[in-house]
């Protein structure tokens, strides 16, 4: 199938939209799809950009939802659009976040066809997208099968918007995290547990492990703790006895490929969370990076660890529970390897592979054998 | 005599735009019909296949004879509430019969687990009974925003959607089975 993808935000910044285009960009090429995707790029990234990306120029900064956005609009976007739409001769046309006033708008506008949307923003106050609805319908109308990534997207959209959409969530991108190095000199002979998230979020539960890390610390002094998020890190060293604030690493606020290597680097990681997880992104991507998985039993882990097998589970917020399990897993290496191996097994269900063939059925739905293509329209875009 | 001629063709004018603009609204409403039609089509179709497909695995070595009595007469019902595209209520009721009894067989443990062949059968009921889901949802979605877009004062007093009747939506229950050890979120 020729898909052609439409990105509305500029493609050289990190952020989630980007991220996902690009993932997904990814495993429908590994499914043996044709893809092209259409973002705007910064001057002069031809030869830094994926074979498969095309520019749309530059994105402009502009005020738009209450912060400064990078959007590309205007004639020559639109032009760029028709003439991307034109070449490319898609079977189906998917646009991301196409409520932004950017170039899956103007995409929408533009095609004719089979269209594909996907809704990342939930913000069920969406300033932005309230005041803008009835602008956005003629566009919007001609999409045919919507898609949102969350259920609170879903609701934002179902709510400004109306009609409904079904729900596929984030893939996560299994290769990137199996395959990185661990930091250099990590684990280390004392053996480590990792924590991941920000540390001044009670609901992150840093506080729990801390207090399980001093009762671990008195009979193993060489262990130690990464800890990898933003936040004051002096405040949660001051959380443990005196001896033992040496042996916490905190590495602060982490790129996407350290985040990967931390996630490598520790015998043992923990997932302390209080609630208020709806699926666990952080769950996922230590299991994908075969990190052997402590967490607390919240309704979102439990499934995710399919009931304790593919991790191990400690009752939610008792730090004499996770210690004790945490010190029968440090000593038994074998049960170690296992777990990593059934969480390996386990995290398919979430990778990006798998979440892409859901994708391509939304497409088989929207665009029936025989159908006609996406085509570019005259120009008047009724 | 120059006001006259100046009045008529600011008149004019206004005509233009006027039929432009309504011309321009009825436009819009034909292709939301559109989609609305090529939504039924796939729903449809999806409600056909998955029919077909569940009378397939029920005559399949790996189901037991009650299972397989169940599906087949599940199947058959809405096959036949669904001939010549009908919609209305008595297919709907057949559809989400089919639906429940998929999820009561085919939720079952260890179904099909040592049966060659089984396994891809089930996979295929599972990925037809996705696709229903799917396109059912699309379907609504399409009849939703053509209401609305008919229900406009200028739509109905002009009456730009001709003779076609108010789209209805299809509802039924189209939860698809959780086969044990099956992936994706849909």
């Amino acid at each position: 199938m020729r898909v052609g993808l439409v990105c509305p935000y500029t493609w050289e910044v990190p952020g989630g939209v980007q991220q996902h285009v690009g993932d997904l960009a990814e495993a429908l090429i590994g499914l043996g799809h044709r893809v092209s995707v259409l973002a705007p790029c910064d001057e002069g990234a031809g030869e830094a950009l994926p074979p498969h990306v095309v520019s749309a120029g530059r994105a402009v900064p502009v005020p738009y939802n209450g912060s400064v956005a990078r959007l590309a609009f205007g004639v020559r976007a639109a032009a760029r659009v028709r003439r991307w739409l034109r070449e490319g001769a898609f079977d189906v046309l998917h646009v991301h976040e196409p409520a932004a006033p950017s170039l899956s708008l103007l995409a929408c506008w533009a095609a004719e066809g089979p269209i594909v949307a996907t809704f990342h923003t939930s913000n069920p106050r969406s300033r932005a997208m309230a005041a803008s609805a009835p602008a956005l319908r003629t566009a919007l109308e001609k999409i045919s099968g919507r898609i949102a990534v969350s259920e609170a997207a879903r609701r934002t959209l179902v709510e400004h918007l109306g009609g409904d959409a079904v729900l596929i969530p984030n893939g996560v991108a299994v290769h990137r995290f199996a395959a990185a190095e661990p930091l250099p000199g990590w684990p280390g002979p004392g053996g480590a547990i990792g924590f991941l998230g920000r540390l001044d979020e009670p609901r992150k539960g840093l506080r729990v492990l801390l207090e399980a890390f001093a009762r671990l610390g008195r009979e193993r002094p060489g262990l130690r703790l990464l800890v990898a998020g933003p936040g004051d890190a002096e405040q949660a060293r001051a959380a443990l006895p005196a001896g033992l604030r040496a042996n916490l690493v905190a590495l602060g606020r982490v790129s996407e490929a350290d985040k990967a290597r931390a996630y490598r680097s520790v015998d043992l990681f923990c997932a302390p969370n209080l609630g208020g997880e709806s699926f666990g992104i952080v769950l996922t991507e230590a299991m994908s990076a075969g990190a052997p998985v402590l967490a607390s039993d919240i309704p979102a882990f439990r499934s995710v660890l399919g009931g304790g097998r593919a991790g191990e589970l400690f009752g939610t917020g008792d730090p004499a529970d996770l210690a004790a399990r945490a010190a029968a897993l440090l000593d038994a290496p074998e049960r170690r390897s296992g777990l990593s191996r059934a969480a390996q097994e386990a995290v398919r269900a979430y990778d990006w592979r798998t979440v892409a063939a859901d994708v391509v059925r939304v497409y088989e739905t929207v665009q029936p054998a025989g159908a006609s293509a996406v085509a570019a329209d005259g120009g008047t875009g009724g | 005599m120059a006001v006259w001629a100046a009045w008529a063709a600011l008149g004019l004018l206004a005509v233009v735009l006027v039929s432009f603009y309504v011309s321009w609204r009825a436009g819009r409403l034909d292709r939301l019909h559109t989609r609305l039609e090529t939504a039924w089509a796939a729903l449809d179709a999806a409600l056909s296949r998955r029919a077909a497909v569940v009378q397939e695995f029920s005559a399949g070595p790996w189901v037991e004879p009650a299972s397989a009595v169940l599906l087949a007469d599940a199947a058959g019902a809405a096959r036949r509430a669904g001939d010549a595209g009908a919609s209305g209520a008595e297919r709907e009721l057949a559809e989400s019969d089919l639906s429940r009894t998929l999820r009561a067989v085919l939720e079952e443990p260890g179904l099909a687990a040592d049966c060659p062949g089984g396994q891809a059968a089930l996979r295929e009921v599972e990925a037809a009974a996705k696709r229903v889901l799917l396109a059912r949802r699309f379907h609504n979605d399409a009849v939703a925003h053509t209401r609305q877009a008919r229900s406009r004062r200028l739509v109905r007093v002009l009456r730009l959607a001709g003779g076609a009747p108010l789209p209805e939506f299809f509802e039924i229950d189209d939860e698809p089975p959780r086969i044990p050890g099956s992936f994706g979120a849909l």
